[in-house]
C-alpha cells in the first residue's frame, strides 16, 4: 500500500509520541528524536514497522517525536497515523488491530 | 444478572487520548475506571483515543478495577467503530451517553451482539450502563433501567440535565433531588446500580463530602469522579463504623451458627435475623474489606 | 578490583588517587587526626577590601584548592563573580571544591575547565551542561563525588586541604561576624559553609549587606574571617529557595506519600521521641503532611526533625509535634524565615549533621529517613547521579548518610516515562543495599529481606501490598519493555567516595 497523504497522529505530552508519516520510495525511513533513545530508540523503529507491515506499507518516511511513550502508545499512535494516511480513519481495518 | 454484588463506589473517568492517564489509571485504587472517548476527547482526535484506549486495554494491567468506556452517543459519527474497537478489546461495560429511551440501549445491545459475533467474543460478556443526561431520560428511567439483561446501572449526568431543566447546579443540590432519587429507584427496582455525578471544583472539599453524603444517605452505589484525588474521599464516606462493623461481625456469626445446625432460621440474641438485615451484614463487611477496616480473619482493626 | 557492592574499581585508579574500595557500611571506631588551619594574625582593621578583584589578586595563587557553597541555590551571584575573576587573571590548575554545583555556576565551570583554571573538581554533585561536559571527558581529572557528611570528614583529615574559601552571606559586620538567617538574600542555615569556615586557610566572606559591630548572632566568627567584600547582590531572592511550599497534587506522588506514611506509622519506630529527616519535593512534603496527621491521632510527638528543612516541617515545630528541628539548610523561604525567631530551629553544621569520622553525629541517632533515587536495583542499592542516558545530573547529598537511619525508605515511582526506575543494576551505585530497609512504589512496597523484623511488622497492614524487589523489577520492566544497556568508554570521569571516602563506584564516560 502507498501513503496516500502526509499524516500525524499523538501530542508533544509527556508520555506520548507524535508520529507523522509522508510519502516514501526508500523503504521505511526514520528521523527519531527521543528522550530515551539511547535505550529505546530500536524498539521504537521495530514497533512503528511493524505496524507499517500490518497494512502493507513498505515505503514511508516516519518522523517521530517520543516523549517516553510506552510501546503501546506508539502501537495506537502508528496506528492512527496509518490509518489516516491511508484514508481509513472513517473505515477502520479491524483484521489488523 | 445477579452475578456477586460488586463495590461501586468509585467511577473514575480517564480522558481517552492523554497516555500519561490512560497508562496510570489503575494504581489508585477505583473500584471501576471509565475511559471517556466522548467529551474528553475533540472530535478530531476521536480515531486517535479510540486507538489509545484500545492498546491500553490489551495491553495495561488494571487489577481487579472494572472496566468501563464511555462511547460517543448514538447522534455522532463515532459510536460504531467505538463499539467494535472496544468489544474487541474486550472492555467489561459500555457506558452511553445521553440515553433517553429503550430505543437507543436496544440499538446499542445490537451492535454490541454484532461486535461480539464479528471479533469472536462470548455473546452477552459485554455489559452495558445508561447515563441519563435529560428530562427525557430520567422520565424514561425506569424502562431505561430494565431494557436489557446486560444493564449494570444506570448513571445522573447533571451538567446536560439541569441545562435540559432550565437551571443550573447549586450548592445544595435542590435541583437534582428529583432525578436523583428517580435514577435510584429505577436502579434498585431493575437490580442494578446507581451511580452519582461528578462534582468538578476540585478544591471544594467540603462540598464534595457535602455532595458524596448526601448520595450516599440516598442509597447510590457510588459516584463518577474526575480526579483519582476524589477515590478516597468517597470511600472514606462510604466507610462503615466500628459499630456497624461488630454488628454485622455478629450477624454473619449467627449465619454460620445456623448453618452449621443445620437450621433454616437465623437468630441472634433470640430474635430472629431477617433477610435485609443479612444482606446489610454482608455489604457492610465487603465496604470494611475494601476499606482495610478488617484484617484477613474478618477482624475489625483499631485505628 | 570489585569492592563490597561488586563494582569494579580499576586497580590504577586506587592507586593514583590512594583510595581503598568500598568494603561495608560499618565505620568502627578508627582514630584519625585532624587538620589545622593557618591563622594569619590581625586586629581586624584590614578586612574590608573594595572589590572581589582585589581580593581574588590577594588570596589566590595556582594550583590552590578554593571553596565555595550552594545555599543559594540557583539564585548564586557570589559564585559567577568570583570565577569570573579568577579565570580573568588567568589563574591555572585550581582545584574547585565547593559544597554542591548549582545549574547557574555551569557555564562558567565548564569555562574554566576549558581554559585550564580549574583541573579537579570535589562536589556534592552537578547536573546540567557541566555534567554533561564531564561525562563527555572535559576534565581530565576524575571529579570527586563526596555526601555532604563525608566532605565535612574529608575537610577534617585534610583529603581536602582548603587554601581560600568564598563564601556569600546575606549579612556581616566589618570584622567578620556573620549569619544566614537576616538581609535581602537570607537562606536560613549555613550548615555546610560553616566547615569551610572553619578549616579553610584563608577565609573572604561576599556579602551585600554590611552591619553594625558586632553583629550576632554570628554563625561564622570574626576570628575565623581574613577579609570581607561588599558587593550590590549575593544572590537572587525569588531563586535561592522555592517559594510557598506547594503541596503536590500529582496523584501517584501523593499514592506514594500515603504508602511511606503507612510504612512508618506501622513500624516500630512510629513512637513518642522518633526522629525523622524528610528532604524535599512534592512527595516528601505530602509525606510530611501525612505523617502529621499521624502524629496527631495518636498523640505521638517527635524530638527532631534533620536535614533540609522546609516550611511543612516548622509547621510541625510550631504546632508542637516535633520538639527540636535541626536545620543544615533551608529548602524555602518560610523555613529559613523562621529560623532566626525560632530558638527550636537549632542551625548544625555539617559535620554535626553527618561526619561519620565523629564522637557521634545527627544521622546516627536518626530513626525515619525518607529518601528519593533515580534508580534501585535488586540489591537495594541506589543510583542519585547518572541520568538514564548514563550522563551525570544528580548530587549525593546527604543520602548516603541519612540512609544509616535505622529505618531508611526510598520513595520512588515504579517507572518514570518509558525509564524504569527498579532496575537489575543501577547505573552508578551510590548508597549501599545495605543501609536501605524499604523501597515504595506507587503498586506497592519491597523491603530489604535482611530485614526480617520489618517484614514482620509490615506484613499484617491491610492494603500494604509487600513485594520483593525482584517482583518490582519485573513489573517495572514488563511496562517499559527491555532497554539497552548503556555504553560506556573506559574512561573514568567521576568516582563516587561512601561517606568513609573509601570508592562505591566510579563513572566512565558516555559513549555517544
Amino acid at each position: 500500500m502507498e501513503i496516500k497523504k502526509t499524516a500525524m497522529a499523538g501530542t508533544l505530552e509527556s508520555s506520548d509520541v507524535q508520529i507523522m508519516l509522508s510519502q516514501g520510495s526508500d523503504g521505511i525511513t526514520f528521523d527519531l528524536v527521543s528522550d530515551v533513545a539511547k535505550q529505546f530508540d530500536d524498539a521504537i523503529k521495530a514497533t512503528i514497522t511493524a505496524v507499517l507491515a500490518l497494512y502493507g506499507v513498505d515505503n514511508a518516511e516516519v518522523k517521530v517525536v517520543d516523549k517516553g511513550a510506552l510501546d503501546m502508545v506508539i502501537k495506537a499512535r502508528a496506528m492512527t497515523a496509518v490509518q489516516r494516511a491511508l484514508d481509513l480513519a472513517d473505515e477502520p481495518n479491524w483484521e489488523v488491530m | 444478572m445477579a452475578t456477586e454484588e460488586r463495590l461501586r463506589r468509585t467511577m473514575m473517568f480517564v480522558p481517552g487520548n492523554n497516555p500519561a492517564m490512560v497508562k496510570d489509571a489503575g494504581i489508585f485504587g477505583a473500584d471501576s475506571i471509565m475511559f471517556d472517548l466522548e467529551d474528553a476527547v475533540s472530535l478530531d482526535e476521536k480515531d486517535a483515543a479510540r486507538y489509545l484506549v484500545y492498546q491500553a486495554l490489551k495491553t495495561v494491567d488494571y487489577g481487579d478495577a472494572e472496566l468501563v468506556v464511555r462511547i460517543n452517543g448514538l447522534d455522532t459519527p463515532f459510536y460504531q467503530n467505538d463499539i467494535k474497537a472496544m468489544v474487541k478489546a474486550g472492555i467489561d461495560v459500555i457506558r452511553l451517553p445521553k440515553v433517553e429511551s429503550v430505543e437507543m440501549i436496544q440499538t446499542l445491545e445490537k451492535l454490541v451482539i454484532e461486535a461480539e459475533k464479528q471479533f469472536g467474543r462470548e455473546i452477552g460478556s459485554t455489559q452495558l450502563m445508561a447515563a441519563i443526561e435529560s428530562a427525557r431520560g430520567v422520565v424514561n428511567a425506569n424502562a431505561i433501567a430494565m431494557a436489557s439483561t446486560r444493564m449494570i446501572g444506570i448513571a445522573l449526568s447533571a451538567e446536560d440535565y439541569t441545562t435540559d431543566m432550565k437551571t443550573h447546579r447549586y450548592p445544595d443540590g435542590q435541583e437534582l433531588s428529583y432525578a436523583r432519587n428517580v435514577i435510584l429507584h429505577a436502579a434498585r427496582a431493575a437490580g442494578i446500580a446507581a451511580f452519582d455525578t461528578v462534582f468538578t471544583d476540585l478544591n471544594d472539599e467540603a462540598g464534595f463530602y457535602r455532595e458524596t453524603e448526601l448520595i450516599h444517605q440516598l442509597g447510590f452505589d457510588g459516584k463518577s469522579l474526575i480526579n483519582p484525588r476524589q477515590i478516597d474521599m468517597v470511600n472514606k464516606v462510604y466507610e462503615p463504623s466500628q459499630q456497624e462493623i461488630l454488628n454485622a461481625q455478629n450477624v454473619i456469626a449467627a449465619i454460620e451458627e445456623a448453618r452449621q445446625k443445620g437450621s433454616g432460621v437465623i437468630a441472634m440474641n433470640g430474635q430472629m435475623v431477617d433477610r435485609p438485615v443479612v444482606l446489610r451484614a454482608e455489604r457492610v463487611m465487603r465496604l470494611a474489606k475494601a476499606n482495610h477496616l478488617v484484617d484477613m480473619e474478618g477482624n475489625y482493626i483499631e485505628k | 578490583m570489585k569492592n563490597k557492592v561488586a563494582r569494579d574499581i580499576p586497580d590504577n585508579i586506587l592507586k593514583q588517587m590512594t583510595r581503598k574500595p568500598f568494603n561495608g557500611v560499618t565505620y568502627g571506631h578508627p582514630i584519625a587526626q585532624r587538620v589545622a588551619p593557618k591563622v594569619r594574625a590581625t586586629t581586624g582593621r584590614d578586612k574590608v577590601l573594595s572589590s572581589i578583584d582585589e581580593v581574588v589578586a590577594k588570596t589566590v595563587a595556582d594550583g590552590m584548592t578554593i571553596s565555595f557553597h550552594h545555599h543559594f541555590r540557583e539564585g548564586d551571584y557570589v559564585f559567577n563573580q568570583v570565577m569570573r575573576s579568577i579565570i580573568d587573571q588567568g589563574y591555572h590548575n585550581l582545584t574547585l571544591a565547593p559544597s554542591s554545583l548549582t545549574n547557574v555556576m555551569n557555564d562558567i565551570v565548564v569555562e574554566a575547565i576549558k581554559k585550564g583554571v580549574v583541573t579537579n573538581i570535589t562536589s556534592s554533585g552537578m547536573r546540567g551542561s557541566l555534567g554533561d561536559a564531564v561525562s563527555h571527558g572535559l576534565l581530565e581529572n576524575p571529579v570527586v563525588f563526596r555526601s555532604h557528611g563525608n566532605r565535612a570528614r574529608a575537610i577534617e583529615q585534610g583529603e581536602i586541604k582548603i587554601d581560600v574559601a568564598f563564601l556569600g552571606v546575606p549579612n556581616s559586620d566589618n570584622a567578620g561576624n556573620a549569619n544566614g538567617m537576616d538581609g535581602d538574600a537570607a537562606f536560613g542555615s549555613l550548615g555546610y559553609a560553616l566547615i569551610d569556615a572553619q578549616y579553610a586557610d584563608t577565609l573572604v566572606l561576599v556579602t551585600d549587606n554590611i552591619k553594625a559591630y558586632p553583629n550576632t548572632p554570628a554563625s561564622i566568627k570574626q576570628t575565623q574571617v581574613d577579609y570581607i567584600v561588599k558587593v550590590d547582590a549575593v544572590g537572587d531572592p525569588e531563586k535561592i529557595g522555592s517559594g510557598a511550599t506547594r503541596f503536590t497534587k500529582d496523584p501517584k506522588e501523593l499514592k506514594i506519600a500515603k504508602t511511606v506514611n503507612d510504612v512508618i506509622i506501622n513500624s516500630v519506630y512510629f513512637k513518642e521521641g522518633f526522629s525523622f529527616q524528610t528532604g524535599s519535593g512534592g512527595a516528601a512534603l505530602a509525606v510530611t503532611r501525612f505523617l502529621r496527621q499521624a502524629m496527631i491521632n495518636n498523640q505521638i510527638k517527635a524530638s527532631f526533625a534533620l536535614g533540609g528543612i522546609t516550611k511543612p516541617t516548622i509547621d510541625l515545630l510550631n504546632e508542637g509535634l516535633v520538639a527540636r528541628v535541626m536545620d543544615v539548610q533551608d529548602f524555602d523561604k518560610g523555613a529559613a524565615e523562621s529560623m532566626k525567631d525560632n530558638r527550636q530551629q537549632q542551625e548544625i553544621d555539617a559535620s554535626w549533621y553527618a561526619d561519620p569520622a565523629n564522637k557521634g553525629a545527627m544521622v546516627d541517632q536518626l530513626d525515619v529517613a525518607i529518601l528519593s533515587a533515580l534508580e534501585i536495583d535488586t540489591q537495594f542499592n541506589v543510583n542519585v547521579m547518572s541520568g538514564s542516558d548514563g550522563i551525570i545530573r544528580g548530587a549525593i547529598g546527604g543520602h548516603q548518610d541519612a540512609a544509616t537511619a535505622k529505618l531508611t525508605i526510598i520513595s520512588a515511582p515504579l517507572v518514570r516515562g518509558r525509564i524504569a526506575t527498579i532496575v537489575p543494576n543501577v547505573t552508578t551505585v551510590i548508597t549501599p543495599g545495605d543501609s536501605i530497609d524499604v523501597v515504595v512504589t506507587e503498586i506497592g512496597i519491597a523491603i530489604n529481606p535482611k530485614r526480617q523484623d520489618l517484614i514482620e511488622q509490615l506484613s499484617h497492614v491491610p492494603g500494604l501490598p509487600i513485594y520483593t524487589i525482584e517482583a518490582l523489577q519485573q513489573k517495572a520492566e514488563k511496562i517499559v519493555g527491555q532497554a539497552k544497556p548503556l555504553v560506556f568508554t573506559d574512561r573514568v570521569v567521576a568516582v563516587a567516595e561512601y561517606r568513609d571516602g573509601t570508592v562505591i563506584d566510579v563513572i566512565k564516560a558516555v559513549k555517544d
